[in-house]
């Protein structure tokens, strides 16, 4: 297995290298400028612009940059916002703790929803808990997460006021009001991340244990005499997880995208906030360095995944 | 107006027999701006009218926190690299210049310990040369005195290109030289007559010698301090998120006695407009919040929650329509819209009158901007109270139909009017911005009334505003026939934001489009009345100039005025504070207090 992964890390350094040429050149020949801010402020002269411009190297060809950017990142070096001018790993090395504690507690709360609902409901397919499960989950997936962050602000800050619905990195309290302080401003972005994975897990979950409660060990088990409680939790439900397990470590990627919505919303100051306005602003060293994390966490989360499944399923080998 | 009457009036307000803010009006009619005409009673010995805030509290500290909310958070804590207004009002909570304009246009000391003028020797008779005194009692954040070396070392930071300062320009030119330990002489290349301009307001904040000593020029991004600002202001940073959050605590050597009032400052950026003015109108979980770019409909009903409400600051900024006079069809020598060209229909001054008359702009400003764009005739505008009732903008489509039919354009296919084989159909650009789509389509309604026919185009903001000079799309290449943004001096004199009209500024292939002056339009009056504004000393005689200058632009008809446009600020209820149009929004923080 070790020889597998290391063969699969060799792979993914020639496909990031193709990512980041990509990437490089999109934002490139993407029109804009960094310094749009001084065109129209008649105390800043042109040339001080154009300066700026130079000194930044935003006027040498596509290849000189970005064969410049490699070369430094190969010796760690991220390069500097345009903007802030402060260095880009500074920046995303400040953001990505919210955004982590952020996805990982929606992720959580998804499997606590998905799992014990998708069983149940498997376990008595077409009852009417199972309906209930099915229209709402439904209703879930289809409810976009900026659509359902809006209604959660007008619910429970503007109607209700009982959730504060500005994200604050940095809580003015200590001891457990510290913590309180932190669950009570995270509780409405979380839950709708939370909510919106849970949907379409729960499905998943359900259709995993149909697929494997039909099948014959399942009903030998029942046979020998073993309690429904004990075949669910020890033998179907180990078995179906399997698939669950790989789409979560497929689906993370997936989510850093879909909380970079929500984060907008809510104000939570982590790196899809940090992307978005680096977009507004044509900062490019910035947009750069985070789509390439992304980038960096899709091949990073398949390779888990592919190594869980072999991990969790002894029948599958690796060659 | 000319000289000799403007004469007169200033001698019946020193004299008593006008009062200040009558004679500002009148300045304003005339289509200066409250700031000059300010200007022009201090340069001939009338005092600075008291302004009207007063600062109640009668301690230093005990207000709590104060909650900012800007909707985009500052990046930058370095005054000399803040970009745009963000990064500005950032910096003005850490950093402070030595004046700065207030609300009413009055140059106020901060860190200076008077306003340099005749009367106390600080200017010199030959315009050149300015003296400045400053505090004696003013300590940086960590304790070191402030003294001349510092306001010197600004100078020498700023100017030095490897610095990369966004101010260079403003010192670039300038000499400074330092007297003694609490006074410096400034000495202008020649003598100008907008004198107040390195050390004030904006671009003028001071830095600390022993904090950035160390970090001019190529070292300039290294400076530690760039994160963790020392400056003089009324807050220290406690903590800086960039774009995310800045914190700040009191600084309890400030050097105005008795402030500031709140205990502790936080200032949180990111999110959306709307959602900012919800958070201080209608939650009130913030204080204040920042460029409430959010339509009136919206605005009005969250400020019946009667939580707060929401205020323009006064400034200058004008969005205006800027007609091509050449022709942007033709290609000659690599470019097109060149000079060498002629509009086919905006080179004829009726035709040009024809669109002015056809731009609503009561119904722009009654359904689009609301309080945040008020409808004006001039390009050069003061705050609301002094707005002219006596200059007039007109909208009818009759009278822009007979002109055009004077012009000899007449009806065609569809109703397009045409003429020798062309057509009245336009491209008009903008960028991409919900009011401006809005005022672009009430623009194409009353066109199609008078047989005009537009293709509307919007370009997003930082490709249109962008400085590539690859980029066709931009607008200072102007390779459209009409287009729309906003613009206006940044500070109280006009006299850069008016020379942006000067035909040396025209953006053409040559200067690799960086020209200031996209619209093409050229008068030969225009640029001697520039010329002569650039060096006249007088702020009389230069006021009348501007006003002609004004004249000339708005009557010609290639750039038309739609609205003023302030920027809207929420302010809770429960906060005083007051903004300056003329300053970055937090210009005097040192003085809001809560009630």
């Amino acid at each position: 297995m070790g020889n597998y992964i290391i063969r699969r890390l060799l792979i993914a350094v020639p496909s990031l290298l193709g990512i980041s040429v990509v990437l490089f050149c999109v934002l490139a020949l993407a029109p804009g400028d960094p310094f749009e801010e001084l065109a129209t402020n008649p105390n800043v002269p042109a040339e001080v612009r154009m300066a700026l411009r130079q000194k930044f190297g935003l006027d040498d060809p596509v290849f000189v940059r970005y064969f410049h950017w490699l070369g430094a990142m190969a010796q760690g070096d991220w390069g500097f916002s345009f903007v802030s001018r402060i260095d880009v790993d500074k920046l995303i090395l400040q953001r990505l703790p919210v955004t982590l504690f952020v996805i990982g507690s929606s992720q959580i709360l998804a499997l606590l929803i998905a799992i014990p609902v998708g069983v149940y409901a498997a376990t008595r397919p077409y009852s009417i808990f199972d309906q209930i499960a099915n229209t709402l989950a439904f209703i879930g997936f289809s409810l976009p997460t900026f659509f359902t962050g809006l209604l959660f602000i007008l619910l429970f800050s503007i109607k209700l006021d009982w959730l504060p619905m500005v994200y604050r990195s940095d809580v003015a309290a200590t001891g457990w009001k510290w913590y309180w302080e932190h669950l009570r401003q995270a509780i409405m972005p979380i839950c709708v991340l939370g909510f919106f994975q849970a949907a379409s897990m729960t499905r998943y979950v359900r259709s995993a244990v149909l697929d494997v409660i039909r099948l014959d060990y399942v009903t030998t088990a029942r046979a020998k005499g073993l309690g429904e409680k004990k075949v669910i939790v020890k033998h179907v439900v180990r078995n179906a997880l399997i698939p669950v397990v790989t789409l979560v470590a497929l689906q993370m990627p997936a989510i850093f995208g879909g909380a970079i919505v929500t984060e907008q919303i809510f104000r939570i100051p982590g790196i899809g906030s940090l992307l978005i306005s680096s977009i507004l602003a044509n900062d490019t060293p910035v947009i750069m360095a985070v789509t390439f994390v992304f980038a960096c966490l899709v091949v990073f989360f398949n390779l888990i995944a592919d190594v869980l499944y072999g991990w969790l399923d002894p029948r599958i080998t690796y060659r | 107006m000319r000289e000799r009457e403007l004469r007169g009036m200033i001698r019946d307000v020193k004299e008593g027999r006008l009062d200040r803010r009558s004679f500002i009006g009148r300045m304003i009619a005339l289509g200066l701006t409250a700031p000059m005409a300010g200007q022009m009673l201090m340069h001939a010995g009338v005092a600075n009218a008291q302004s009207k805030f007063e600062y109640k509290p009668t301690k230093r500290g005990g207000g709590g926190t104060l909650k900012l909310l800007w909707w985009q958070g500052p990046t930058v804590l370095n005054p000399h690299f803040a970009q745009g207004t963000k990064d500005q009002d950032g910096c003005r909570l850490f950093y402070e210049p030595l004046a700065a304009w207030d609300e009413e246009g009055n140059l106020i000391p901060v860190l200076a310990s008077e306003i340099p003028s005749r009367e106390n020797g600080g200017l010199s008779a030959d315009g050149k040369s300015i003296v400045w005194k400053i505090k004696k009692n003013v300590k940086w954040h960590d304790g070191t005195p402030m003294t001349a070396d510092d306001i010197v070392f600004t100078w020498q930071y700023a100017r030095d290109p490897a610095t990369t300062a966004v101010t260079v320009a403003t010192y670039k030119n300038i000499e400074v030289e330092k007297i003694d330990d609490y006074s410096v002489r400034v000495k202008l290349p020649k003598a100008q007559p907008f004198w107040a301009e390195a050390f004030v307001g904006i671009r003028g904040m001071i830095m600390p010698k022993h904090v950035f000593g160390a970090f001019i020029g190529d070292k300039s991004r290294d400076a530690p301090a760039n994160t963790k600002p020392v400056g003089t202001g009324p807050y220290k940073m406690t903590d800086f998120k960039p774009g995310d959050l800045i914190t700040g605590v009191i600084n309890t050597d400030y050097h105005i006695p008795n402030m500031p009032h709140f205990d502790a400052l936080e200032m949180k950026g990111g999110g959306d407009a709307v959602s900012a003015a919800r958070a201080v109108l209608q939650t009130g979980e913030y204080d204040f919040a920042w460029n409430m770019q959010v339509e009136e409909e919206i605005l009005a009903r969250l400020e019946s929650g009667g939580k707060g409400k929401a205020v323009p600051a006064l400034g200058a900024n004008i969005e205006h329509v800027t007609l091509n006079v050449t022709d942007p069809n033709t290609e000659i020598d690599g470019e097109r819209s060149s000079l060498k060209s002629k509009h086919p229909a905006f080179s004829d001054p009726k035709v040009r009158e024809a669109f002015r008359l056809l731009i609503d702009r009561k119904a722009v400003q009654d359904h689009i901007y609301g309080r945040a764009g008020v409808a004006t005739a001039n390009m050069l505008n003061g705050p609301d109270r002094y707005r002219s009732k006596n200059v007039a903008w007109e909208f009818n489509v009759e009278k822009a139909v007979k002109l055009l039919e004077e012009a000899g354009w007449k009806p065609g296919a569809g109703g397009i009017r045409e003429k020798d084989g062309k057509r009245l159909k336009f491209v008009f650009q903008t960028s991409t911005n919900a009011p401006r789509q809005k005022t672009q389509a009430i623009i194409k309604q009353a066109c199609q009334k008078a047989g005009i026919e537009l293709e509307l185009k919007s370009v997003v903001a930082s490709v249109f505003f962008s400085a590539d000079p690859g980029n066709n799309d931009t607008f200072s290449k102007f390779y459209a026939d009409i287009q729309m943004y906003t613009n206006g001096p940044q500070e109280p004199d006009p006299g850069l934001f008016m020379d942006t009209f000067k035909s040396t500024n025209i953006a053409t292939k040559d200067n690799k489009w960086q020209g200031r002056n996209p619209s093409r339009w050229a008068n030969a009056e225009y640029d001697k009345l520039a010329t002569a504004a650039e060096s006249e000393l007088d702020p009389v005689k230069r006021a009348a100039i501007f006003i002609e200058m004004n004249d000339i632009l708005v009557k010609d008809g290639a750039v038309i005025p739609v609205v003023w446009r302030p920027l809207v600020a929420a302010i809770s209820n429960s906060l005083r504070c007051r903004i300056s149009g003329w300053d970055v929004n937090t210009g005097s923080i040192e003085s809001w207090y809560r009630v």
